[in-house]
């Protein structure tokens, strides 16, 4: 039996799409209106990507930042963040969930008490940025036997032999960083150098679906049709800080925003 | 938890940078694997190439100046009543302190590396005015981050680093202090890692900028060394060694060659920033108790919630305002070679106003916690007990803080 993440993407290539992923701060800007978001946006995105906020984040660009400082500020913590995804994931159009955070959270809760409430919460997968291979060999082994998916990091800078062991070591899905940058940044790097790329990771690993993120937004999703899937957060984290300036309703504007990036790749 | 005896404590580390098993490692994205895997091989190997060493020793020499002085405080000492008292005068240092130590190397392994742009972070200001310093000596674009709360109060440095070319960039999230501007700073080298050399400007990081800091600051108890066995024939039979301890640089290098002696014969102890006396926040992890965590790239003791939130600090001084601590000290805290304390805000700017009252020396907020409680213990030594304090930054750039905090004759003479 295929796992929710790998049939997620089963789905997105038999409609010869890319799959979408979606980044959103857990809490953001409310515990109840990101819950909200997700629900909404859900009728769109393939798996939904939830970020755990962190204050001294070494990756994030300034929207994902603010987002993640307002969800802090107002008060979202650890077993509030669970509850948003076992609350999502009993409702009608419950999608895979992938947590992405920082390490010091899982560490503080517990690698094992982590674990074991991933799984009360229907959690499908993790994404910690800052647990690279080889450092994390030992918990994604646990991740596994948990069935929950690691997701492998790979960026520009990983090197071949780098790459070939981190594909080995990885589960169903891994992320490919398009360039260096912090998220949000600019798309600095031509769409077709990205695909080589990926297509070098595809060559290596042809079984594992391969995501890309960083700089894709609305102008730039539809350069990347032919891939197993993409993923949008910043734009998403800056329409929300949009909608509170303007006191419009972050959870339609987002509605619109993710359903409008489905568009551009079906 | 033991120190292996002939070992450099820097290369005390395991396959994953890990000392004592749980203290440093590489907590950082992917993106900056190969980065650091670079340096940690240019450094690995230079660290022991002669022609490297001479080249260091070089411009340590003629452009640092070292050594610093080695100074006997006697009316001080008169004053105490007790051990003798001493410092070692780092912020004698080109620049006034001893973030240069740090500096000067970062640039020549960017140099060798072919990178035409460094960064760094600063709190105090000292090691972005350092490496902006450094920067400018060996011909290399220079780009310091800042919390924008340190910009407004330590503006001599601010001068300083603009004045060398540097461009400062103040940094707006969080507390908007040191932490902040560490953060910072990482996130501009995962995006221009392939350009920019970076520079942890303390014993703080992932592990091989733990390691390159140390290294560099180990300058200071090399000479120190030299310079007991000078005055007194030997090592002292009972030393005292006292800095204070921020992110922990000028500790370390204070300490480092005399890591094998017994703590019978040479003590450590740090001082961290216990912030105001009236204040729950302090920057004091060690002193403190607080939990092992996760902060910019490797694991230590660190001020956080119970969650893994980064809790805010608060120091009178910018330079100790940070709520982690160096990998390093952890290890010497938990193998019991260093003892650590606390210095409020009130005890260190007491200490400063002793120690201008008897000495012509001008220690910066940062070392006076260290002598506020050298002087507390040295009242309990016996005369035979050398007591040295590292004097690791001058007061220059506190004039702000002290005019408003202890009024203008304090500052007079700066």
């Amino acid at each position: 039996m295929l796992n929710q993440i790998s049939l997620a993407f089963k789905k997105a290539k038999d409609e010869k799409r890319p799959a979408l992923l979606t980044y959103t701060v857990a809490g953001d800007s409310s515990k109840k209106q990101s819950l909200e978001i997700l629900k909404e946006i859900s009728n769109y995105a393939d798996i939904l990507e939830v970020g755990i906020p962190h204050n001294t984040p070494v990756a994030d660009g300034g929207q994902i930042q603010t987002s993640s400082y307002r969800a802090i500020k107002n008060g979202i913590k650890m077993n509030d963040i669970f509850k948003i995804v076992s609350d999502f994931k009993k409702s009608k159009n419950s999608k895979p969930v992938i947590f992405m955070g920082y390490y010091n959270m899982i560490f503080q809760y517990g690698e094992n008490n982590f674990l074991k409430k991933c799984k009360k919460s229907g959690l499908d997968g993790l994404i910690v940025v800052d647990l690279p291979w080889p450092e994390n060999k030992i918990f994604s082994n646990k991740c596994k036997k948990n069935s929950i998916n690691f997701i492998q990091l790979l960026s520009p800078t990983t090197s071949n032999k780098r790459l070939k062991s981190i594909t080995k070591d990885s589960h169903d899905m891994i992320y490919y960083i398009s360039m260096l940058s912090t998220t949000g940044g600019k798309l600095k790097v031509s769409p077709k150098k990205i695909l080589v790329n990926y297509n070098k990771i595809k060559k290596i690993s042809p079984k594992k679906n391969c995501v890309i993120g960083f700089g894709i937004t609305e102008k730039t999703i539809s350069n990347f049709k032919n891939t197993d899937g993409l993923v949008v957060g910043s734009q998403i984290c800056k329409e929300i800080t949009r909608s509170l300036n303007n006191r419009q309703n972050p959870v339609i504007n987002v509605s619109k925003m993710v359903s409008k990036l489905r568009k551009k790749i079906s | 938890m033991r120190i292996k005896k002939g070992i450099p404590v820097i290369d005390q580390g395991d396959r994953l940078g890990f000392w004592g098993g749980k203290f440093g490692g590489n907590f950082v994205p992917e993106t900056l694997k190969k980065p650091i895997e670079d340096l940690e091989i240019q450094f690995n190997k230079l660290k022991n190439n002669k022609n490297f060493i001479r080249e260091r020793d070089k411009y340590f020499k003629n452009w640092i100046g070292t050594p610093t002085r080695f100074i006997k405080l006697n009316n001080l000492t008169k004053h105490v009543g007790g051990a003798q008292i001493w410092s070692k005068v780092v912020s004698d240092a080109n620049g006034g302190a001893h973030k240069i130590y740090n500096a000067t190397v970062h640039c020549l392994l960017a140099k060798r590396s072919g990178k035409k742009v460094i960064i760094g972070d600063t709190g105090a200001g000292y090691a972005g005015k350092m490496l902006s310093m450094a920067a400018k000596k060996f011909g290399l674009k220079c780009k310091i981050f800042m919390g924008a709360k340190d910009i407004k109060r330590q503006q001599p440095n601010v001068k300083a680093m603009k004045k060398n070319g540097a461009d400062v960039i103040p940094v707006y999230s969080g507390s908007q202090t040191l932490v902040d501007a560490v953060s910072e700073c990482m996130r501009y080298w995962v995006a221009n890692c392939d350009t920019t050399a970076m520079c942890v400007g303390s014993t703080v990081g992932p592990a091989i900028f733990v390691r390159i800091c140390g290294w560099s600051t180990s300058q200071i108890s090399r000479e120190l060394k030299d310079q007991l066995i000078n005055e007194f024939g030997e090592v002292p039979r009972k030393l005292k060694l006292y800095n204070c301890v921020g992110g922990g640089s000028s500790s370390f290098g204070f300490w480092n060659e005399f890591m094998d002696y017994d703590k019978k014969q040479v003590e450590f102890i740090g001082v961290e920033a216990g912030g105001p006396a009236k204040s729950k926040k302090h920057a004091a992890p060690l002193t403190y108790g607080s939990k092992i965590g996760i902060l910019h790239g490797a694991a230590q003791y660190v001020n956080q919630n119970s969650d893994g939130q980064i809790e805010e600090t608060e120091s009178i001084s910018a330079g100790l305002d940070y709520p982690g601590i160096s990998p390093l000290h952890c290890f010497l805290k938990d193998a019991k070679r260093a003892r650590y304390t606390a210095a409020s805000d009130e005890e260190a700017l007491k200490a400063y106003q002793i120690v201008t009252k008897y000495e012509n020396l001008r220690p910066s907020l940062e070392p006076s916690h260290a002598f506020s409680v050298a002087i507390k213990e040295s009242k309990k030594f016996s005369k035979d007990t050398v007591v040295i304090i590292n004097s690791c930054g001058d007061a220059y750039k506190d004039r702000g803080i002290l005019e408003k905090k202890l009024g203008k004759k304090y500052v007079k003479s700066n």
